[in-house]
């Protein structure tokens, strides 16, 4: 049993072990499907999240699992239950993973100080979600074989992002070159110490890409003045065709979903012969069995 | 009629009196009553063995929080009184934001005719500056002081409005009332889990800035200057702050400041994989704003160590990093951190002593602070070699919420000493009879 509570502190050989076994995920792999038989893994949702849940659900019940789904609404985190109760209370149900999804950074690390089964973090707050990286990487290296020397370029609201954060990590241990590029409000202070280049214009770094990942714009982020207007923001840092034109033949377009359609991503890019989007989400499945069948 | 008590032949550190030797001190009818180079001889006298130790005056705590009245599960008077004589504290400075504020004589009474009660050391209540802290309108002044307020502080949160934080300092020139000051500029800070950097960039929680503290530094040393007046800015944190007040007072202004041991020991790192134990506000800040703290300290830009003491139960702390309550106990872990300050060659043990004792005692204007004939015999014996662990379990503090467990250190209180009367004796609080 081991928790995956960040892409922090996994060694690259580790990291390629688990995308090969994803590998024998995939549909008409060679990995048994039967190995959670008889067993529960329980998805907890403080924050709601139907695509990622969805992905662990199909992930662990094409395992063999029960799924155990607990989500927030209507629980006793409103009559004030704590997070400790809570996931003690499912826990005592008999889960061999706790899939942990939350608003608060580090929660996951909270509750695998205090479980004894396998806590799979789901994403944390502004924190990480490594699962996301995970299949971001495995679908960049289907596509190229390796990521070393290859530059991916994060576009958008870095500091609230965990997607940003994970795949970093991800990426650079995998020996690819990670630049980030957002306007200076939503780059946070000593973020080249996760390994990252820092960009704050788009243009001129755009074409160094071999993958553009366009982040989600939470959109509430303009009333808190990290920018004046989602127009504005588009202007400078959304993927539009002409924009797209601009990029490296054969360079991908990566979305983590759910896309703001024209504002981060205009539809013919998210569309087009660049994107991947869909093959993320087709290697979720895949990576996350992985990921239970390493955990568990 | 007690006995005289002789405090035989210790190393004698009394900074605002110039002393450091080995000297023996006379204590009669509760005050000191000789300082003598040459040993003494007093018929009937209890002799206190002080060889090899340090004979301190006790020290004075501008800033805890005693939680009484309103959060007795945290801490009471007595507790928190028990905490403060275990840790060589024979007066402290009680803030006001308990749950009935101590915005009026009611409160502060209160907390006065328990402190009697607990009959361990000096609890000096500061007011607030705002009615309920709300940072409104003011809190009737002249009545908290008749009652016995020593200071006002709207301590926890900033009075973000400048206009009303400007009368304030003018009106309590009416007293001569220090104004001590929580400096967060609220709309800088936001919804900040801890302080910007590296640290809080990896591990994904909000920043808060240090311009959240030093622009608020700012304001109200222009807001002094206009005003005179005295201000005391409260658990400095950060290296602009630091700057801030070395140049104001070379040009004069009236303004003190404390800091704390969480602050001028740990940076950032300490939060590690989100341990709420390290959740402070000021939070911990970065090395170069640690390093500068421990300058400021030693060159007497800062003049007050002061703890803070914040206790909170198990429960506040067991929580997500960002919905964690701030704040960590002190009193019994001051001295020995302190010490290391000494010990790492930071601060000389002259200097070390009179930030605990003389400094606080002149910054608010309290009793106590040195050891001169016909002063209070407020005291503190401290075994400077003693080597021990800090174990929260053994806290006199209700709250065991302290970043320092298990941490080692050297320099140890044996007795504490107030009003001439031994309220603490190797690890026991002695009850008054
Ligand atoms: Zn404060």
């Amino acid at each position: 049993m081991r928790h995956l509570l960040g892409i922090e502190g996994w060694r690259r050989e580790e990291i390629e072990a688990l995308l090969d076994r994803a590998e024998a995920h995939l549909p008409g792999g060679s990995a048994s499907s039967s190995v959670l038989q008889g067993r529960v893994v329980a998805n907890v949702f403080f924050e709601d999240s139907t695509r990622t849940r969805t992905s662990f659900e199909m992930a662990a019940k094409t395992l063999g699992a029960e799924v155990l789904n607990w989500t927030a609404q209507g629980s006793s985190i409103s009559k004030g239950e704590t997070l400790l109760d809570t996931v003690r209370n499912i826990e005592a149900t008999g889960p061999v993973a706790l899939v942990i999804r939350h608003r608060s950074s580090g929660a996951p690390h909270l509750a695998a100080r205090h479980v004894r089964c396998a806590v799979i973090n789901a994403g944390d707050g502004t924190h990480e979600h490594p699962s996301q990286a995970l299949l971001d990487a495995f679908t960049l290296r289907r596509r190229w074989g390796a990521l070393d020397g290859r530059t991916v370029l994060i576009v958008g609201d870095i500091l609230h992002s965990r997607v940003a954060r994970s795949n970093i990590l991800c990426m650079k241990a995998l020996g690819a070159r990670v630049v980030v590029c957002g306007p200076p409000t939503l780059l946070p202070v000593g973020i080249q110490q996760l390994g990252t280049e820092v960009a704050m214009h788009l243009d001129p770094v755009l074409p160094q890409a071999d993958a553009v990942m366009c982040l989600r714009l939470q959109t509430e982020r303009q009333s808190e003045s990290f920018f004046p207007s989602t127009r504005e923001f588009s202007r400078l840092y959304g993927l539009n065709a002409q924009r797209a034109s601009k990029m490296k033949e054969g360079a991908l377009v990566m979305h983590p979903g759910p896309i703001n359609r024209g504002v981060e991503l205009a539809p013919a890019v998210a569309d087009g012969a660049r994107s991947v989007i869909l093959e993320q989400v087709a290697n979720g499945v895949a990576v996350r069995r992985a990921i239970l069948e390493v955990c568990v | 009629m007690s006995p005289p008590v002789l405090f035989s032949r210790g190393r004698v550190i009394d900074p605002r009196n110039y002393v450091d030797s080995v000297r023996d001190v006379l204590v009669r009818d509760g005050v000191i009553a000789e300082v003598s180079e040459a040993p003494l001889s007093v018929p009937g006298a209890q002799v206190v063995e002080a060889q090899g130790h340090w004979v301190l005056p006790g020290f004075i705590d501008l800033h805890v929080h005693l939680r009484e009245p309103g959060e007795e599960g945290k801490e009471t008077i007595l507790t928190g009184c028990q905490a403060a004589v275990a840790g060589g504290f024979t007066g402290v400075v009680a803030m006001p934001n308990t749950k009935l504020v101590n915005d009026s004589s009611l409160v502060t009474e209160l907390v006065l005719s328990r402190a009697r009660a607990a009959n361990l050391c000096h609890v000096y209540p500061a007011g607030a500056i705002t009615k309920g802290l709300k940072g409104e309108e003011m809190a009737e002044m002249g009545e908290l002081v008749s009652a016995g307020c020593v200071c006002i502080t709207d301590d926890g949160r900033p009075v973000m409005n400048a206009g009303l934080m400007r009368r304030a300092l003018q009106y309590a020139r009416l007293f001569d009332l220090p104004v001590m000051v929580h400096e967060e500029d609220l709309t800088l800070s936001g919804k900040g889990a801890m302080t910007e950097g590296p640290t809080a960039t990896r591990l994904g929680l909000l920043p808060i800035p240090p311009s959240a503290e030093v622009a608020m530094v700012a304001r109200d040393l222009v807001l002094l200057e206009e005003t005179g007046g005295r201000l005391h800015i409260a658990h400095v944190s950060c290296e602009g702050s630091v700057r801030l007040l070395r140049e104001a007072k070379r040009r004069g202004l009236h303004v003190t400041s404390e800091v704390t041991p969480h602050h001028f020991t740990l940076d950032d790192a300490a939060v590690g994989e989100y341990d709420t134990h390290a959740k402070m506000n000021p939070p911990l800040r970065l090395r170069r704003d640690v390093e500068a703290l421990r300058e400021a300290l030693a060159d007497g830009t800062i003049e007050a160590i002061a703890t803070d003491h914040a206790p909170h139960g198990v429960l506040d702390k067991q929580v997500e990093f960002d919905k964690g309550i701030n704040g960590v106990v002190g009193l019994e872990t001051a001295l020995g951190l302190t010490l290391a300050l000494v010990h790492e060659g930071v601060l000389s043990a002259r200097r070390a002593v009179e930030v605990l004792t003389d400094g606080p005692a002149k910054a608010f204007g309290l009793p106590g602070g040195h050891l001169k004939p016909g002063a209070p015999a407020d005291i503190a014996l401290v075994d400077p070699e003693a080597k021990w662990t800090v174990d929260a379990g053994r806290f006199f503090s209700k709250s065991r919420n302290t970043p320092f467990h298990g941490r080692s250190l050297k320099g140890r209180v044996v007795q504490t000493w107030v009003g001439g009367r031994c309220v603490f004796d190797a690890g026991q609080i002695k009850e008054s009879r």
